[in-house]
């Protein structure tokens, strides 16, 4: 896919990835050879008709394609772009054995970014509206898709999100130049338009309880994500301008610090920059952080490159822009100046051992140290899920993880109370947790049906 | 929503201010707090509830202009909106019967002091104040704090009213002179909270401070908010704002309040000078 070059990319925070045109499109999806047993589909956790929107593009029936990615994922724009799809749909491709798989991801972003320049919207059918009320908690991929999937079945929809804006690491985490926010709010538009109301600056929990929704709500989806850091627990952590990734990213993304002063939020652009971790969002920070102005970026990970956890293509955009990789090591504390600011991460050098649970060779430190200067560190080894709603409402098991336990369908252990996405697999991908909205949609819909039977009690604003 | 309702000038860049907020209003606690973002652009800043009325719907909140936010939150006038509020946030104020609380707030903590004095008191504490500023222009709630406390004590670093010196000093004499309260509970600007941790400290008295770091989330998503207490790092957010005040790493604290002095200061000079010429232009 063409890309801008790393020298003008670097210096701002437009996309990097330009896109296919329809010449591309057509030309890359002419290779597809529509694998009669579509080995690609069951890599895709939303089913979406892979070979079928594929062929529509080849016979330039863009708009036909279109419809058939959207039944699969409601917000192909975004999917499209930040899919690990060479672990995913790509992976199963009958032509990745013999070397190139299909692009499917930019087949997808391409129908998507076609139908949104043309102003094409695929039709809402009219449904017939149902009296159950169903709330949705957080507005992140896996809300997103329960709640238009619910919607569209007729649902009463209301989704509750804390933050001031929808979308979740959509819109805090996944910087502009992955994935431009403008996007992100076209794709939202579509829940407005299937009639789902998107109440902003509420935490669950804490200004309503889960006890409470119940007595309004049919239904309840806990989508609140894996926000939560996990913090390193070595000696100088909170030394000034250590950040988490999350709150380097959120004032970035989320509040535009990069737009400081015009937007108020500051951040302190660094010259010298450590970004801990091997992840997306270690790639996402790093990136950020060359953006603001950085001189020099590491990524420091404890593991080498064949481990690191992030999507390939951004490992590669990251080290085209010139961030460093260093590999094998490990934070073990920090110094910092007189004023509390940190000028040094001091390292453990590490060796590769005997696989982990992750099935990945475990790290073991070496006792051989080292430490490099620097005047901002991110922290990016990780989050755990959310603790906000466990910590409310004990009846909701969750596992010694603090992740919330379910059946295959997404039930929790309190009735009449379903969840997905992060908050029960920890760190997953955007397309694993819309997986979920989607197994959990069923399931509420099934059990209603069921429920309405029995007729429970439930009472109207 | 979010409408102000009303806003009054309690003293030079303090502002009083109730918005239309019921469903915040309807749950809050006393500790509790929340974040605002008064337009779009701004920043999110976490601001104490200071009272509330959960039938009329509304929150009150006390600021000091201190930079680009605040200032900005200071120029809604009554009938505006803010464009974000979420809450009530961190966890309520344990109000439990101790016997004699001292409670002591510091500048713009004296109204964060207000709501805790008044539960401390509506359960059957003895509730000794201690409230203090740096001159008494700049002394507000006391007729608030007088309503909810048995006794009240007075400091200015200056002297134009009450006990010359600082809120530590008027606590050091109280216990110096033999008082044994149960509890001491604190809020206010960080060097005072760690002045007021120690003495207590040296008398053996348990104390709680409610802490005040940066804050962006609020919510224990972005551990902006992050102290030390007992050697842990802890989010203030969410598993705070109280802590034991003798726990707490107040020289972190402190360095981490100003980590953004340098941006601040640029942004507050560029909003002054953007004002200047929109007065100007009138
Ligand atoms: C920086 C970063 C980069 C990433 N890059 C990729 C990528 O390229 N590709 C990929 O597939 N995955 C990526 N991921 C992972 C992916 O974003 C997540 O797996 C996915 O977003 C999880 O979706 P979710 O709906 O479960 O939760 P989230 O997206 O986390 O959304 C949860 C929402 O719930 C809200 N919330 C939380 N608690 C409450 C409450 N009590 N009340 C109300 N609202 C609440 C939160 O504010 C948030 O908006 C990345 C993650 C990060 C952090
Ligand atoms: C839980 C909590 C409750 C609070 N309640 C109140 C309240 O009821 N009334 C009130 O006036 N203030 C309160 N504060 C402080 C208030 O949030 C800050 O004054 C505000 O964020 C400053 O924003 P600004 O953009 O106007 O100033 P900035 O330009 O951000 O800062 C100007 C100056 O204020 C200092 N500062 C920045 N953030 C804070 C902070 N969080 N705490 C203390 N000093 C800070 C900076 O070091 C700087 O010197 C509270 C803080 C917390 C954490
Ligand atoms: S949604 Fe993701 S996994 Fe599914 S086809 Fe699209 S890019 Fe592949
Ligand atoms: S596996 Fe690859 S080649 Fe086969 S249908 Fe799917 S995309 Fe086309
Ligand atoms: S303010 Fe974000 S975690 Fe506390």
């Amino acid at each position: 896919m063409p890309k801008r070059s790393p020298e003008e990319r670097i210096r701002d925070f437009n996309e990097v990835a330009l896109g296919y045109d329809e010449q591309m499109a057509v030309k890359e999806a002419s290779r597809c050879i529509q694998c009669p047993e579509a080995p690609c589909i069951k890599g895709c956790p939303v089913g979406i008709n892979i070979p079928k929107f594929i062929k529509f593009i080849r016979e330039r029936k863009f708009e036909e394609a279109y419809r058939v990615v959207k039944e699969g994922s409601p917000i192909p724009a975004i999917t499209g772009r930040v899919c690990p799809q060479e672990k995913q749909c790509e992976k199963y491709c009958t032509l990745a054995k013999l070397g190139q798989p299909i692009a499917i991801g930019a087949l997808e972003r391409f129908v998507a970014d076609w139908a949104k320049e043309r102003g094409v919207h695929v039709d809402l059918q009219q449904i017939d509206k149902r009296s159950e009320r169903v709330a949705v908690i957080g507005s992140g991929p896996a809300g997103i898709v329960f709640a238009t999937d619910l919607a569209k079945l007729g649902y009463d929809v209301t989704v509750f999100e804390a933050l001031h804006e929808a979308g979740g690491v959509l819109v805090y985490g996944i910087p502009e130049f992955r994935l431009p926010k403008k996007i992100v709010r076209e794709e939202l538009a579509y829940m407005k338009d299937l009639g789902i109301d998107i109440e902003l600056g509420i935490v669950v929990g804490k200004t309503v309880s889960i006890h409470e929704l119940l007595e309004e709500y049919h239904a309840i989806f806990i989508a609140t994500g894996a926000g939560h850091p996990r913090m390193l627990g070595v000696p100088g952590e909170n030394l000034n301008y250590i950040y988490t990734a999350n709150e380097f990213l959120t004032r970035v993304n989320l509040m535009k610090a990069y737009l400081f002063p015009e937007y108020d939020t500051p951040i302190h652009r660094g010259r010298r920059v450590a970004v801990i971790g091997g992840g997306n969002t270690a790639m996402d920070a790093a990136r950020a952080a060359l953006r603001l102005g950085a001189e020099e970026v590491y990524v420091l990970y404890r593991r080498t490159r064949e481990e690191m956890p992030a999507r390939r293509e951004e490992i590669d955009n990251a080290e085209e822009e010139g961030v460093k990789f260093i590999f094998l090591v490990q934070p073990i504390g920090f110094k910092g100046d007189s004023q509390g600011n940190v000028s040094d991460v001091l390292l453990m050098k590490m060796a590769l051992g005997e696989p982990d649970e992750s099935g990945r060779p475990r790290p073991i430190p070496t006792g051989e140290t080292t430490d490099i200067q620097v005047d901002v560190v991110i922290n990016a080894i990780g989050f755990h899920p959310n603790p906000v709603i466990p910590m409310t409402t004990p009846e909701i098991r969750t596992d010694n993880r603090g992740r919330i336990v379910v059946d295959s369908d997404g039930r929790t252990s309190m009735r009449r109370v379903y969840a997905g996405g992060d908050i029960v697999v920890g760190e997953g991908t955007v397309i694993e947790a819309m997986g979920w909205g989607r197994k959990a949609a069923l399931a509420v819909h099934k059990d209603l049906a069921i429920e309405k039977k029995l007729s429970i009690a439930v009472h109207k604003r | 929503m979010n409408k102000v309702l009303s806003k009054k000038v309690l003293a030079p860049n303090v502002k009083e201010m109730d918005v239309y907020v019921p469903r915040i209003a309807r749950v809050a606690k006393p500790g509790q707090f929340v974040i605002v973002m008064p337009d779009e652009k701004g920043e999110r800043i976490p601001l104490t509830l200071v009272d509330w009325n959960s039938f009329e719907g509304w929150i009150r909140l006390v600021f000091l202009e201190i930079g680009v936010t605040t200032y900005k939150l200071g120029l809604k006038e009554v009938g505006e909106s803010l464009y974000y509020i979420v809450g009530p946030l961190g966890n309520p104020t344990y109000v439990g019967k101790f016997g004699t609380v001292i409670i002591v707030g510091g500048g713009v903590g004296i109204p964060a002091a207000y709501p805790i004095a008044r539960a401390f008191k509506e359960v059957g504490n003895y509730v000794i104040s201690i409230i203090g500023a740096r001159t008494s222009k700049l002394l507000i709630y006391e007729d608030r704090i007088r309503e909810v406390s048995n006794e009240v004590h007075v400091t200015t670093d200056d002297g134009s009213k009450g006990f010359k010196g600082f809120t530590s000093d008027m606590l050091a004499n109280l216990l110096e002179s033999g008082l044994k309260p149960d509890l001491i509970w604190m809020v206010g600007p960080a060097p005072m909270m760690k002045s007021c941790s120690a003495i207590a400290k040296k008398y053996g008295v348990k104390a709680v401070a409610s802490l005040n770091p940066i804050m962006v989330c609020g919510m224990g998503m972005c551990g902006a908010c992050r102290v030390t207490v007992a050697g842990r790092t802890r989010f203030a957010c969410f598993e705070g704002p109280e802590f034991d005040a003798d726990k707490v790493d107040w020289d972190e604290l402190i360095k981490r309040l100003n980590m953004y002095r340098k941006e601040e200061q640029e942004a507050l000079n560029r909003f002054r000078d953007a004002l200047a010429s929109i007065a100007m232009q009138r």
